[in-house]
C-alpha cells in the first residue's frame, strides 16, 4: 500500500503536547513521520489528503458503546456500529457487554473480537460483565476475561445494586489492572422513571429520576474503592453532585476515573418537552446547572473521558407511547458536532476536547492494545480529521448505525468528520475531503 | 400515514353575542392539554358551552350540527364517567359514535396504539377522544392520525376537558374565575385532573393553592418558573382552606398508600379529609368540587360532599355541556 501524506493541517496531539500546523506520514498502517509547516515529506511517491484549514488529530477512541451484537441485530450490528463511529471520527470503541448472550465468558469476547475483525471497520475492544449473565448475583469469570482483552468489566444497563458483590468485584478486579465500570443507578429510587425530576417531569405527567439516585451510588462505590483500593470508573455522570463526589474522591487519592456523555454536555431535559422518545435516555438528560457543572468537571480533569454511550433502537422501539419506548441515545455520528458547539461557544478548548476523546481515554485502556490515541512516530495510524467549522444538519436518513434515535434530528451542528484513517486505511471520508491518489 | 398538525379554520360560531363581539379564532386541531390555551379561547369554549346549555335545556336536546361526523372513544383505561359523558355530547350533536376500549393488560407495547389509531384512520374517523394510562400518548395520536384527537385523560399529565368543565362550573357560580382563590387538596401528584386545573385556572387569572402530603406533590412546585405556572403550596388544610372560592379535593387511590406514599389511609383522613370544621374557614359561598369518582369518608366527608356548598353533580351536568361545545368548536359544523 502507499504511503499516504496528510498535508497542511492543524495537528493535535494532546498526548504529545501538540498543536501546530504541520503534514504527517503514514506508512504500513503506522505513523512514520511528523512534520512542521515547511517540512518536506520524506516519501515522494503517496496518496496526498490536502488537509488545510483542518484538524488532524489522534482517531477517537469512545469508551462507551453498544453495538448490540450478539442478540439485537435489528438494532445495529459490529458492522453498522463500526461504521457510524467511523463516520463519527472514532477509530477505537469499547463495546458494553449487555448483549445476548451477554460478555461473560472467554466465547463471547472472541466471537464479538472476531466478528469485528471480519466485519467491522475500526477496533473493537469489549467490556467483560461484572456479574455472571448480568445478573447481579455471582461474579463473572473476571480473570478469563481479562486475559480474553477485555478493557474493563461491567454489567451496564444495569447497577451493580447488591454492595457487597460490588466490593467482591472491586476487590477480584485488583490484580487486573481493569477498572470496574459502573452505571450508578439505586432502582429503588429509580423504579418507573422516566425523565430528570423536576418541573418538565411534572409538566408532562412523567415519573421522575432524581439526582440522589445517581449520587448515592457514586458515592457507594467511591467508599467500596476506597475500601478496596481497587480501580473505579463511574460511566455517564450526569449530575453536579456526582462530579463534586468524584472531584472529592479524586482529592482524597481514591482511584476513580469518570466519563460523561456528549449528550449531558449539551442537553438538558427541555429536549423531551413534547414527548420526544429520541430523548429518553439513562441517566435522563438533566438540568442547566448540572450540564454546567459537567462541563466545569470536564475541565477541571475531575472527569477525565468523553464516552457516546451510542444506544442504538430501532424506530419501531422508540415510536410509542413515552413510558414505554426503550432508554438510549445514537450517539456515534453526532458527538463531535455536538462537542464542537461547547468549543465554539467557548465552554471547552479543542485541545481539552480532544484529549478528553483520545489521550485521556487510551490512559484508561492502557498499551495492552496498541499505542492508542496518540499521532506519535512508531503508533499506529489511526488519525481523524474534521473540520472544525463547518457546519452541517443532522439527517439521521444517512446515518450509518442502524440507530436514527436522536433528539439532535434535522439541529445544525458545526463541526463535522471529514476523514478517519485506522490502521493506514481510510475508512471514511466526506466527498468534500480534498483527496489526490497516485498511480 | 405520517401526517403534520393541521391548521384548522374557525368554524361558524353558535349564535352568541358575548363570543362574536370577540371574535376570538380557534386555531387548534386538537385538546391534547390546557397547556396552550388563551384566555379568550376558553371564554370562547365558555360562550360555545352556554349555547350548548341552552340546547340541553330544549325539550328535544339534539342538533344536527355534526350529522355524518364519525365520534370514536377509545379508551386504554376503565372509565363510566368520562366516556359516557363524551357519547352523549356526541349524540346530542348528531354525530355517530363507535366505542373501543382495550384491556389496560393487552397494552404492553406501543404497537398496540399505533394499530388502532391506523384502523380508526382507515375507517375515518373525525375525532378520536383517547383515555390511555401512558402521559403523552395523545400527543403521539395527533402525529400519525389525520383525525382530530381530544385528550380524555392521559397518565398523569392531562384532562383538559375536566378542568374546562371545573372552571365553567365555577364561572357559572362566580360569575368569573379570576381573582378567585381555588384550593386543590390531595393526591396531585398522580392527578392529571389537578395539572389541567392549574394551567387553566392560573390562565384565568385564579390563584391557585396546593394542599397535600409532600409525598403527593410532583417536584418543583411552588416558585416562579418557566415550564409551569406559578402555585402555592400549603400543606397545613386548614391554612391551605382559608377564605377560599372554591375547593377542589381529589381522589384518593388505596394503592397510594400500599406503595409506601403514605403511612396509613386513617392518617390522611385525619390530615386532608375537606369536612365541615375545615370547609368552614372558607368563604361561606365557597364552592365544593370532586372529579369523582368519590371515596366518601376519605378525602371528603359525606356531609361536604352533598352538602349545600357541593356542587358535584353540576359538574357531571356541565360536562356533557362543554364536551359538546369542545367537539363543536373542533369538528365544526353547521347551525346549531
Amino acid at each position: 500500500m502507499k504511503p499516504l501524506l496528510i498535508k497542511g493541517s492543524r495537528i493535535v496531539d494532546p498526548a504529545q503536547g501538540i498543536d501546530d500546523t504541520g503534514s504527517l506520514l503514514v506508512s504500513d498502517g503506522v505513523i512514520s513521520w511528523l512534520g512542521k509547516k515547511g517540512d518536506t515529506s520524506p516519501s515522494a511517491d503517496s496518496d496526498i489528503i490536502d488537509a488545510a484549514g483542518l484538524v488532524v488529530c489522534p482517531g477517537f477512541i469512545d469508551l462507551h458503546c453498544h453495538l448490540r451484537q450478539p442478540g439485537f441485530e435489528e438494532k445495529e450490528t459490529i458492522a453498522t456500529g463500526t461504521r457510524a463511529a467511523a463516520k463519527g471520527g472514532f477509530t477505537t470503541v469499547c463495546c458494553m457487554p449487555n448483549t445476548i448472550p451477554p460478555l461473560d465468558s472467554q466465547a463471547t469476547v472472541d466471537y464479538v473480537k472476531s466478528t469485528a475483525v471480519e466485519e467491522g471497520v475500526i477496533r473493537v475492544l469489549p467490556i467483560g460483565c461484572v456479574s455472571k449473565g448480568r445478573e447481579g448475583e455471582e461474579l463473572a469469570e473476571m480473570a478469563e476475561l481479562a486475559s480474553a482483552g477485555v478493557i474493563g468489566y461491567s454489567d451496564d444497563g444495569n447497577c451493580v445494586v447488591r454492595s457487597r458483590l460490588m466490593r467482591r468485584a472491586l476487590e477480584y478486579s485488583w490484580g487486573f489492572g481493569r477498572p470496574i465500570i459502573d452505571h450508578c443507578e439505586d432502582t429503588t429510587l429509580t423504579e418507573g422513571g422516566q425523565i430528570n425530576e423536576g418541573i418538565i417531569a411534572t409538566r408532562l405527567g412523567l415519573q421522575g429520576i432524581p439526582n440522589a439516585a445517581e449520587e448515592s451510588m457514586v458515592a457507594r462505590d467511591i467508599a467500596l474503592a476506597e475500601l478496596t483500593g481497587a480501580w473505579l470508573h463511574v460511566a455517564h455522570v450526569s449530575t453536579a453532585g456526582s462530579v463534586e463526589l468524584v472531584r472529592r474522591a479524586k482529592a482524597k487519592g481514591i482511584k476513580v476515573t469518570a466519563e460523561v456523555t456528549p449528550h449531558h454536555l449539551t442537553l438538558t431535559e427541555e429536549k423531551v418537552l413534547g414527548y420526544d422518545t429520541n430523548a429518553k435516555v439513562n441517566p435522563p438528560l438533566r438540568s442547566q446547572a448540572d450540564v454546567q457543572a459537567l462541563i466545569q468537571g470536564l475541565n477541571d480533569n475531575t472527569i477525565d473521558i468523553i464516552a457516546t454511550d451510542h444506544a442504538p433502537h430501532t424506530e419501531e422501539d422508540k415510536l410509542c407511547e413515552f413510558g414505554f419506548a426503550p432508554f438510549g441515545i445514537s450517539g456515534l455520528e453526532t458527538a463531535l458536532g455536538s462537542l464542537m458547539t461547547l468549543m465554539h461557544q467557548g465552554y471547552l478548548s479543542l485541545n481539552t476536547l480532544v484529549a478528553k476523546l483520545t489521550s485521556e481515554p487510551a490512559r484508561i485502556i492502557g498499551d495492552e492494545h496498541g499505542q492508542l490515541g496518540t499521532l506519535a512516530v512508531g503508533a499506529p495510524a489511526d488519525i481523524t480529521i474534521f473540520d472544525p467549522e463547518q457546519e452541517w444538519v443532522v439527517d439521521t436518513r444517512h446515518f450509518a448505525s442502524k440507530g436514527k434515535n436522536t433528539p439532535l434530528a434535522d439541529s445544525r451542528l458545526k463541526g463535522k468528520v471529514m476523514a478517519t484513517v485506522y490502521g493506514g486505511n481510510l475508512v471514511y471520508h466526506d466527498n468534500a475531503l480534498k483527496l489526490k491518489t497516485k498511480g | 400515514m405520517m401526517s403534520t398538525l393541521r391548521q384548522k379554520e374557525a368554524p361558524a360560531l353558535p349564535k352568541n353575542p358575548d363570543a362574536t363581539a370577540k371574535t376570538p379564532v380557534w386555531r387548534h386541531s386538537h385538546i391534547l392539554d390546557v397547556d396552550d390555551f388563551s384566555p379568550q379561547e376558553i371564554e370562547l369554549i365558555f360562550s360555545t358551552t352556554d349555547a350548548m346549555k341552552e340546547v340541553l335545556s330544549r325539550p328535544i336536546k339534539k342538533v344536527p350540527a355534526l350529522r355524518g361526523k364519525t365520534i370514536v372513544t377509545l379508551f386504554y383505561e376503565p372509565s363510566t364517567r368520562t366516556r359516557i359523558s363524551f357519547e352523549l355530547a356526541a349524540k346530542n350533536l348528531s354525530a355517530d359514535t363507535v366505542h373501543l376500549s382495550t384491556s389496560a393488560s393487552s397494552v404492553t407495547k406501543g404497537e398496540s396504539l399505533i394499530d388502532s389509531l391506523s384502523t380508526l384512520q382507515a375507517l375515518g374517523a373525525n375525532v378520536v377522544v383517547i383515555r390511555h394510562s401512558q402521559s403523552g400518548a395523545p400527543y403521539l395520536a395527533a402525529r400519525y392520525l389525520e383525525a382530530s384527537i381530544v385528550n380524555a385523560g392521559d397518565g398523569w399529565h392531562a384532562h383538559p376537558t375536566q378542568a374546562l368543565l371545573d372552571l365553567y362550573t365555577i364561572r357559572e357560580h362566580k360569575g368569573k374565575i379570576k381573582g378567585l382563590k381555588v384550593v386543590i387538596i390531595g393526591d396531585i401528584l398522580h392527578s392529571r385532573v389537578a395539572h389541567s386545573n392549574i394551567w387553566s385556572l392560573t390562565t384565568m387569572g385564579a390563584a391557585v393553592t396546593l394542599c397535600a402530603p409532600p409525598t403527593l406533590l410532583p417536584a418543583g412546585l411552588g416558585h416562579e418558573q418557566k415550564h409551569f405556572p406559578k402555585v402555592s403550596l400549603e400543606p397545613d388544610i386548614e391554612r391551605a382552606v382559608e377564605s377560599a372560592d372554591a375547593v377542589m379535593t381529589l381522589r384518593l387511590q388505596r394503592e397510594r398508600q400500599q406503595s409506601g406514599l403514605l403511612p396509613s389511609l386513617r392518617e390522611y383522613v385525619q390530615l386532608y379529609q375537606l369536612n365541615e370544621s375545615r370547609l368552614a374557614r372558607a368563604k361561606p359561598d365557597a364552592l365544593v368540587l370532586h372529579p369523582g369518582p368519590v371515596n366518601e369518608g376519605i378525602e371528603i366527608s359525606p356531609g361536604v360532599a352533598h352538602g349545600p356548598q357541593s356542587v358535584i353533580d353540576q359538574q357531571v351536568a356541565n360536562g356533557v355541556a362543554v364536551r359538546m361545545a369542545l367537539l363543536y368548536l373542533l369538528v365544526g359544523g353547521k347551525s346549531i
